[in-house]
Order: C-alpha cells, then structure tokens, then sequence
C-alpha cells in the first residue's frame, strides 16, 4: 500500500454520525440553562425527584421540555450525583 | 472548522465560549462515533446513547480534565467507559463476540486517522473540499465531476495531488534533502 492509499483508508475510518446527533451535542450548553430550574426543583421537592426518578422523559415533557437524548444524558447525570 | 488547539478550546469552553463547545463537538464527533460504531460495534440506537452521554460527560467535567493537551486521550478513555457501561447496561456479557480483541489496534487506527483528518482542516479549501467528497463522503468521480464541473481526469489528478499534499502536511520535511551528516562524509571519505 502506497503512503497515500494508506491516507486515503484513514479518511475513511472516520465515518460520518448523523447530523442530528452532533447538532444536539452542540445544543448542551443551552440544554444546560434550559434544565436548570428543574434541576434545582428536583434537589429540593422530593416528590418532584421521585417523578424525575421514575419516568424522565415523562418529567420532562410535562414541564414542557423535549426529552432529546442530549437532555435526558445531562439530567440523567445531574440526577446521580 | 476552528483552528485553535485542544488545550485552547478547553479553556474557551471552560469560560463559557459556545462556539468554542460547537468546535470541540465537531473535532471530535467522528471519534467517538467511530469509536462506539466501529471499535464497540454497538448498533445504532445503543451508538447514540453512547455519543450524547459522552459530550454530557465532557461538558460536565471539563473543569475535572489535569492536562488541556490531554483532551484526546480523556474522551477516548470516556467513550470507552460509556462502551463498556452501555454493553453491561443492555444485559449482554462482555465477551469476546461483543468487544473485539484487537480493541487497542481498532483505537490505535482511529487516532491515527483523526490525526490526518486534522491535518485535513488545514488544507486549502478545494483540497479539503474534494477528498471529503472522495473519502469521507464516499461521492464517485462522476458526481464531483458533476458538482464541481471539473473533467473526470482533472478530479482524479486534483484528488492525487491534494493527496501528496496531506501526506506532506503529515510528514513534514519528507521532500527535504537530508541533512549532512558527519558520520556519512567520513564513510565516503
């Protein structure tokens, strides 16, 4: 194989993710601001943790957020520690 | 794409930069997909969790990272642990069917290919623009012919060149003679 031809396989290597994916990774600092009123709901209102706990993404739709997997991924985190 | 090293977009993003996130998200989104996709061979659906819980990961703990030059390394090491996380989490043993044994060879590959897709960024624009095509986009001579109404021949040569222009950017002095040494004058002598 040629240096170039071996250029050429590491191009390929990388392949592309869906757009939208890379599109919401790159929406988590406004995902951040967006989730932290329920955040701070969530350490202080026990039951609102317990409903957070139980089903997330039926949390988040009733407080008029869209469980992206980028939000859920975020709150899920914040909800751990 | 920005041009700003690691380290830089790690300070930036820590002071709150937005495009300097968006930037970081770009450099490194082929990674971490190629690393979950390729190296893990997760499907797609287990893929994305893998690819949002790592730049959640990330975002969250920029401020844990010691070394701003260590920013590769760390989300490598992170893409893996959400690997393995999402492997154990899906109920399937991790055996050698699901995590292959060549892993450190698959990630070894990878880093080596973000390096040129790195030094692609900074080839000239009609470079960049016709080995993306090419490569990355997997487009046929015909449809670049076709979009960039260039000869079929003229592609081909454009891709050749643009080639040896990478390789030059990723082996710097390659073309260079060698230098004297004293070593090889008193051979001859």
């Amino acid at each position: 194989m040629t240096p170039e031809e071996h250029i050429g396989l590491a191009l390929r290597a990388l392949p592309t993710p869906p757009t939208g994916w890379v599109e919401a990774a790159k929406e988590l600092p406004a995902a951040r601001r967006e989730l932290e009123t329920i955040v701070e709901r969530v350490e202080r209102d026990a039951q609102f943790r317990e409903r957070a706990i139980a089903d997330l993404e039926a949390m988040l739709r009733s407080e008029g957020v869209e469980p992206t997997p980028v939000v859920v991924a975020h709150l899920r985190r914040r909800l751990q520690t | 794409m920005d041009a700003a090293t690691d380290a830089e977009l790690v300070v930036r993003c820590r002071a709150g930069d937005e495009a300097a996130w968006e930037a970081l998200v770009d450099r490194y989104a082929r990674y971490v997909y190629a690393i979950a996709a390729r190296v893990y061979r997760l499907g797609q659906e287990d893929a994305e969790d893998v690819f949002q819980e790592v730049f959640a990961r990330v975002f969250e703990r920029l401020d844990t990272l010691r070394d701003d030059d260590a920013l590769r390394p760390w989300i490598a090491q992170t893409t893996r642990n959400c690997a393995v996380d999402t492997l154990r989490r899906s109920g399937r043993e991790i055996s050698v069917e699901d995590v292959p044994e060549d892993i450190d060879e698959g990630l070894d590959r990878l880093d080596e290919a973000l390096t040129v897709h790195e030094a692609l960024e900074r080839l000239a624009p009609e470079c960049r623009e016709i080995l993306d095509r090419f490569f990355r986009r997997d487009e046929s001579y015909r449809t670049i012919s076709a979009d960039l109404e260039l000869p079929s021949g003229t592609v081909a040569s454009r891709i050749a060149r643009c080639l040896a222009r990478l390789r030059d950017l990723l082996e710097p002095g390659r073309n260079q003679p060698p230098a004297p040494s004293g070593e090889k004058v008193a051979e001859q002598r």
